[in-house]
C-alpha cells in the first residue's frame, strides 16, 4: 500500500514493522510526532517520559529486558540523554535498541544548530541517515536488527526537513518479534570500572565489523555518473539536495545512509579516477573530515558555510557557480512578522505584570514563554536550555549578592526564573531542590498552562493522562514544591489571567527571605477544549469610552489594534481572556458572548 | 501541455502566510491529489515555534521523480500567499514568469500593531507591476460568502489548481477524505468558487 507520509510518521511505522514493544520520548521540534504516532500502535507500549535522559533509559531498561525499543528526542534532548547513550554503547543492546536524534539545520525552532553525528563517534554506535520518509521506514526497521546483530544501541539521525517532509511510502507489514528470554548478565550489565574495562576491549572489535559493515551494506551505495569525473559524496537531505542540484551534471554519488563508522574502503573505491569530490553536507565538516583523514582530497566546507540548512539552490550555485534567475523585485518591504503569544495566552498577564516591575532580572526558559523577551513585553533576560531558568538564577542572585556586599548602598536586582510546567517536570525540579536546599533569595514562578504547548500540546505530569489518553495521577505542583522544602506560606498558586493577584505575588516574593514559589495556572487557550468552550466570546472595545492612550497594546496581544486613534479587538482572533480589559484605565474594555459547556 | 502525461508533469508550489491560515491543510490536499494522479511527491512544511502567528511556508513539489522536499529561491512556478505581505517576503522563490496567487487580505503583524514598523501601502498594485502572472483576490469574503472564512484555503487551493492545469485530478474525491465530512460540503463549494476565479488569468508559462 502506498501512502504520503512525514518522515516522523514513516519512522513510527517502521518501527511497528519492525516488532519494537517499547518507545520512549520527550517531545521536541523537530521529533514529537514520532511518538504521537508510535502511540496509534497498540502493540507498542509508549510514554511521554519526564525528559530524555529517562526516556533513553526506559528504552535502555527494555531492551536490557529483550524488547525491541526505541527512544525520540530533538538534538538537544540527545545532550540531556549522553550519560546513559555513552554508557549503552558499553552494556550492548539484547532486545534492538534504537535512539532517534532529530537535528534541526537552520534552527527553526531550537537553541542551537548543534549536529549529533558526532554524537556516533563520540560514544561508538552505528549510526543510519535516512534522506526521505521511505528510507526512514526502511532504515527503522533495520535498526533493530542491527542493533541486535552488532550489540549496540543504532543512532537514527534525522533532520528537520526529514522529519517534517512528506513523500511517497510503501508500507509493509509488522514482524512478529518475540521478547528474548531475560538472562541476567551482571558481568556485562553493571559497569562497575572493572567490567567496563572489559566492554572497552569488545566495543574495539565491534568498531572493526562495523567497518566492515558499513563498507558492503546497502545503505552506502555508488551511483556511477555519466562522463565528468566529478564525485558528490552526501548523507540525509543533502544527498536528495545534491541530486537535484547536479540532476544534468552527470556527476557520480556516493549515497551514505549508514554513517558511523564511515566506510572507509568503499570511500577509497569511489575515489579512485574521480578528478574532484564534492562532500555536500549541512553544518559540520562531518563526512568531510574522514574523507580528507584517508588522504583524499575533497571540497565541503570550502564551497559550503557550515550554518544553516541546504537547499539544491545554495549547493548548485555553491558548487556550480549558476545561480537561478528570479522575477523582478515587488519593491514592498515587509514588515518583520516573528511568532508571538496568541491571543488569550495564559503567559502575557504575567509578563505583562512582570514588565511593570522594577530592578528585576527574569530568567526564563525553553517553551512558548520564550516569547516573554519580544516587545513590547520584553521581559526576558536569559534562555539557556531546558531546566536552566530555576539554576541559573540562583547564580545570578548569587552574583548579584556579592556585587552588593562590595557595594551595600546600591540596590541589586531581584532574580524570578520563570518556567513552564512541563519543562518543570523536565529539570525545573533539581534546580528548585538546589534553591531551597543552598538557600537562594531568587524567586520562581511557574506557567502552568496544563500542556507541552509549544511542541503540539502533549501530555506532560501535570495532565493527568498518559500518552494514550488513559487516566493517571497528575503531579500537584503546589505539593511538589513543599516536599522539595518550600515553606508552605512561600508557595502561592494564582490565576495567571489576574494581573494584581499576579502583581501582588511577585511583590511577597520580593518581601520574602527564603526562596518562593508563584504557579500561576490557566490551561493555554490552544487546548481543545478550551477553545471550544471559549469560541463564544470576545472583549469589545467601546470607542466612546476608549481614549485612545493604546495602554493595552503594551501587552503585546495580535488580536488588537489601533484604528483612528481607538482600540479595535478582532473578535474571530479574540478569545476573552480580558488582559487587556485589566489594563485599560478607562474600563473601555468588556468581554461580550457566553461561554461553552 | 495537452501532449505531456500527466503523470509525467512536474511543478513547484510554494504556500505562504501566517501561522494558522491553513496552509498545511492546503498543501495536504494538494499532495494527497497529485500522488493519486501518479505522480511523485514531496511536501515540506516547518512546526513548532514559527506556527505561533509567525510567517510559514509549505512547500510541495511533484513530477515523475522528485529528490529535495523544498524549492530554492527562483525555482517555484507558483506561488500562494495567504496573506499579501508574505507575497512581498516570498517574492525571490518564483521563478521568471510564475504565477502569484495572492490573497488580498491584509494581517498585521505585531510589528506594526504597535507601531514600530509600518504596513506597505498598495501592495496588490506593485505586486502586480513586479509578476505579470498575478491572480489578486479576498479569498476570505468569497469563503464567507459561502458560509465560512475558515474555508478561505480551499478557495485558494481551487485558484491554484485552475491556475496550473491540475483539473485532471478527482480533487472532489480528496477533498472527501481530508476535510472533516462535516465541512465538506462548503469546502466543495469553497474549491469550485476558488476555481472559477483561476480561471482565464494563466497565461504565465
Amino acid at each position: 500500500m502506498r501512502k504520503i507520509l512525514t518522515g516522523n510518521e514513516a519512522i513510527a511505522r517502521g518501527a511497528w514493522e519492525a516488532g519494537c514493544r517499547v518507545a520512549a520520548a520527550y517531545p521536541g521540534t523537530p521529533s514529537s510526532e514520532i511518538l504521537e504516532n508510535i502511540a496509534l500502535y497498540d502493540e507498542i507500549d509508549s510514554e511521554w517520559s519526564v525528559n530524555e535522559k529517562v526516556a533513553v533509559e526506559v528504552a535502555a531498561g527494555a531492551s536490557i529486558a529483550g524488547a525491541r525499543a526505541l527512544a525520540a528526542m530533538k538534538h538537544v534532548g540527545l545532550n540531556v540523554a549522553a550519560d546513559p547513550f555513552f554508557t549503552m554503547s558499553y552494556i550492548g543492546a539484547t532486545g534492538g535498541f534504537v535512539v532517534v536524534t532529530a537535528d534541526d539545520p537552520g534552527l527553526f525552532s531550537s537553541q542551537n544548530e548543534q549536529d549529533n553525528r558526532w554524537y556516533a563517534l563520540h560514544a561508538k554506535t552505528p549510526m543510519m541517515e535516512p534522506s526521505d520518509s521511505q528510507e526512514c521506514l526502511d532504515y527503522a526497521k533495520d535498526a533493530f536488527e542491527i542493533s541486535e546483530r552488532f550489540d549496540v544501541p543504532v543512532l537514527f539521525r534525522v533532520t528537520t526537513r526529514v522529519c517534517h517532509s512528506k513523500s511517497v511510502v510503501s508500507l509493509g507489514q509488522r514482524q512478529d518479534v518475540p521478547i528474548k528470554p531475560y538472562e541476567r548478565d551482571p558481568a556485562r550489565r553493571v559497569m562497575t570500572p572493572a567490567a567496563a574495562k572489559v566492554r572497552r576491549y569488545a566495543i574495539e572489535e565491534r568498531e572493526r565489523k562495523l567497518r566492515e559493515f558499513s563498507n558492503s551494506c546497502p545503505y552506502n551505495r555508488i551511483e556511477p555518473g555519466t562522463g565528468r569525473k566529478v564525485g558528490v559524496i552526501a548523507s540525509g537531505i543533502s544527498y536528495q539536495h545534491a541530486r537535484e542540484a547536479f540532476k544534468d551534471a552527470g556527476f557520480s554519488f556516493l549515497k551514505l545512509g549508514f554513517t558511523y563508522p564511515l566506510p572507509d574502503e568503499l570511500i577509497r573505491r569511489f575515489a579512485e579516477g574521480l578528478e574532484k569530490i564534492y562532500v555536500i553536507e549541512e553544518n559540520e565538516p562531518y563526512i568531510e573530515t574522514f574523507v580528507k583523514s584517508l588522504g583524499i582530497a575533497c571540497e565541503g566546507r570550502s564551497v559550503l558555510s557550515a550554518v544553516d540548512e541546504l537547499n539544491a539552490g545554495i549547493v548548485r550555485s555553491s558548487v556550480l557557480g549558476c545561480k537561478a534567475e528570479q522575477g523582478p523585485p515587488s519593491g514592498v518591504t515587509p514588515p518583520p512578522r516573528p511568532p508571538v503569544l496568541c491571543p488569550g495566552c495564559s503567559h502575557r498577564g504575567v509578563f505583562y505584570a512582570l514588565s511593570r516591575e522594577k530592578n528585576i532580572v527574569v530568567s526564563s526558559d525553553i517553551g512558548c514563554y520564550t516569547l516573554g523577551v519580544a516587545p513590547p513585553l520584553s521581559v526576558t533576560d536569559s534562555v539557556i536550555c531546558m531546566g536552566a531558568s530555576v539554576s541559573a538564577g540562583i547564580g545570578y542572585q548569587k552574583a548579584f549578592a556579592s556585587a552588593e556586599a562590595g557595594e551595600p548602598g546600591r540596590k541589586q536586582p531581584k532574580v524570578f526564573s520563570v518556567i513552564g510546567d512541563s519543562t518543570f517536570f523536565h529539570s525545573g525540579i533539581t534546580g528548585l531542590i538546589d534553591a531551597v536546599v543552598n538557600k537562594s533569595s531568587s524567586a520562581l514562578i511557574i506557567l502552568d498552562n496544563r500542556t507541552t504547548a509549544m511542541t503540539g500540546h502533549q501530555e506532560n505530569p501535570g495532565t493527568g493522562f498518559t500518552i494514550k489518553g488513559e487516566a493517571t495521577a497528575r503531579i500537584d505542583l503546589a505539593r511538589l514544591c513543599g516536599a522539595c522544602g518550600v515553606k508552605p506560606e512561600n508557595v502561592r498558586t494564582v490565576d495567571a489571567y489576574d494581573i494584581k493577584a499576579v502583581s501582588s505575588a511577585v511583590a511577597d516574593a520580593r518581601a520574602a527571605g527564603d526562596y518562593f514559589v508563584i504557579i500561576a495556572v490557566r490551561p493555554c487557550a490552544l487546548i481543545k477544549d478550551v477553545a471550544r468552550s471559549r469560541a463564544g466570546v470576545c472583549c469589545e472595545a467601546d470607542r466612546e469610552k476608549c481614549v485612545g492612550c493604546k495602554a493595552c497594546l503594551k501587552a503585546g496581544c495580535p488580536a488588537l489594534a489601533p484604528d483612528d486613534g481607538k482600540i479595535t479587538i478582532d473578535r474571530v482572533a479574540c478569545n476573552g481572556c480580558m488582559i487587556c480589559a485589566q489594563i485599560c484605565p478607562v474600563g473601555a474594555i468588556s468581554r461580550v458572548g457566553e461561554f461553552y459547556e | 501541455m495537452s501532449d505531456v502525461k500527466n503523470q509525467d508533469r512536474a511543478g513547484s508550489i510554494l504556500l505562504v502566510g501566517v501561522g494558522g491560515q491553513g496552509t498545511i491543510l492546503a498543501s495536504k490536499v494538494l499532495s494527497l491529489g497529485l500522488m493519486r494522479a501518479g505522480s511523485d511527491v514531496k511536501m515540506s512544511e516547518i512546526h513548532g515555534m514559527s506556527q505561533r502567528g509567525g510567517s510559514v511556508s509549505t512547500h510541495v513539489k511533484f513530477g515523475p521523480a522528485v529528490f529535495s522536499p523544498i524549492i530554492s529561491e527562483g525555482e517555484a512556478d507558483t506561488l500562494v500567499a495567504f496573506e499579501k505581505v508574505e507575497a512581498a517576503r516570498w517574492l525571490s522563490y518564483l521563478r521568471p514568469r510564475g504565477m502569484l496567487v495572492v490573497n488580498d487580505y491584509e494581517i498585521r503583524p505585531l510589528s506594526v500593531l504597535t507601531g514600530a514598523a509600518i504596513y506597505p501601502d498598495d501592495v496588490i498594485g506593485r505586486l502586480r507591476e513586479a509578476v505579470p502572472g498575478i491572480i489578486a483576490f479576498d479569498a476570505g469574503a468569497v469563503a464567507s460568502e459561502l458560509g465560512s472564512g475558515r474555508a478561505q484555503n480551499i478557495v485558494l487551493l481551487g485558484a491554484l489548481v485552475r491556475c496550473m492545469g491540475l483539473d485532471y485530478v478527482d480533487w472532489e474525491t480528496v477533498l472527501k477524505d481530508t476535510v472533516p465530512p462535516k465541512t465538506y460540503e462548503l469546502n466543495l463549494r469553497a474549491f469550485e468558487a476558488g476555481r472559477a476565479w483561476g480561471s482565464g488569468s494563466c497565461q504565465a508559462g
